[in-house]
């Protein structure tokens, strides 16, 4: 079951590559989602992604799908996306607005 | 409590994967993590289905607790060492639990599934079997968990930790950001809360922070070490996870995990409310 009272009872990542829910309005939610990627345009699964906010501070952290794909729901304003995995490490900055947001982070060996 | 009581270093673990007696634990609520490969050895417990009663907005009482860890092949005498994913926020809720409901040896493993993933180390799909075992737990101890009216009470008495990103704190957020924003109740903090979110407590690798810098990080917010606390946050994982570290790595006394937590306290009628990035007065 996925339905939205499911969704609100935990605070764990939901699946980040199932389809975003019937219920989330995209009208007022603010999607920030993209894929990992390695330096050799690889995706990474099993990454951790977490956004930051505009002063730095943690907001949430997910582990991308299988497909390298992650999805957070923020809302409008200046973020920032930090990724960790085996493959290395990566950040990017990201200027969300309403609706969905798609990026893509890249990640490198230090 | 202290860090060489209540924590195992992945190093430790891994030396320790069939030593007898110790029991590794995955706690998480989404359990697809662990079916897809876990701490060889390790048995799951899936934060909702076994750790809430499937009624009442509650989780499992003693007996329930009995009968899991019991049908699971774990004994009272047995180390159990609990790990997750989330930073470990599931297995610090469960391993309150077991503290509430007695157990005699629980530890968390430092780092949780994040640190083992980023360090490469082993994972199986084998699942083990443990023969059933007797489990008895002790009744609760309520010294660890703190219930609304008394939470309503500490209001500008007690010290009120909101563990909550900043963003949730103030009532811009009423959800963590990787989850939907639709839910019911209001937005905001329990006014004369401090904000100290459960990340601080953290390294980025999920590890926790050293007891040096955890006293600084939680003094410097603004904790009282003369009072009582309570913790909270929106469901009470996130608060666990700063429950264990006042508690079981610094070692204070009186601290209380709020479980029923946002999703409770925003949702009560006639309650006070504060907004915004600052504590707010009593």
């Amino acid at each position: 079951m996925t339905s939205p009272s499911n969704i609100a009872d935990g605070c764990a990542a939901p699946d980040q590559s199932a389809p975003i829910p019937a219920s989330v309005d995209l009208q007022k939610e603010t999607v920030i989602t993209g894929t990992v990627t390695s330096a050799e345009g690889e995706a990474v699964a099993g990454a951790y992604v977490r956004l930051l906010d505009s002063t730095g501070e943690f907001t949430a952290e997910v582990v991308t799908s299988p497909q390298g794909v992650f999805r957070f729901f923020a809302a409008p304003g200046t973020w920032t996306l930090r990724a960790l995995s085996r493959s290395g490490n990566g950040e990017l900055a990201v200027d969300a607005t309403r609706g969905v947001n798609e990026v893509g982070l890249s990640v490198a060996a230090a | 409590m202290s860090r060489d009581t209540a924590l195992v270093s992945a190093d430790w673990a891994e030396k320790n994967l069939e030593t007898p007696g110790i029991v590794f634990v995955e706690v998480d609520e989404d359990t697809t993590a662990y079916d897809g490969g876990h701490i060889p050895g390790a048995i799951k417990i899936d934060w909702k289905t076994d750790l809430q009663d499937p009624v009442r907005r509650d989780f499992v009482n003693q007996e329930q607790f009995s009968k899991l860890l019991s049908d699971r092949g774990i004994g009272n005498d047995d180390t159990v060492i609990l790990y997750g994913g989330n930073n470990n926020w599931f297995a610090a809720y469960a391993y309150w639990y077991f503290k509430l409901y007695g157990h005699g040896d629980v530890k968390l493993l430092d780092g949780g599934r994040k640190k083992w993933e980023l360090d490469a180390r082993p994972y199986t799909k084998d699942i083990p079997t443990r023969a059933a075992a007797t489990y008895v737990a002790k009744a609760p101890d309520l010294s660890i968990r703190a219930f609304r009216d008394e939470v309503v009470a500490a209001i500008g008495e007690k010290n009120l930790v909101d563990v909550r990103s900043p963003d949730e704190f103030a009532g811009r957020l009423l959800a963590p950001a990787h989850l939907p924003q639709e839910q019911s109740q209001r937005g905001g903090h329990i006014p004369t809360a401090i904000s100290v979110p459960w990340s601080k407590a953290a390294n980025e690798d999920g590890t926790f922070k050293s007891d040096a810098d955890l006293t600084k990080i939680y003094g410097d917010a603004g904790l009282d070490g003369s009072k009582d606390t309570i913790a909270y946050c929106r469901i009470g994982e996130r608060s666990s996870h700063t429950w264990f570290v006042l508690k079981e790595l610094l070692g204070q006394e009186n601290v209380k995990n709020y479980d029923g937590s946002w999703t409770e306290y925003g949702s009560l009628i006639g309650v006070p409310i504060a907004l915004g990035d600052e504590p707010g007065k009593a």
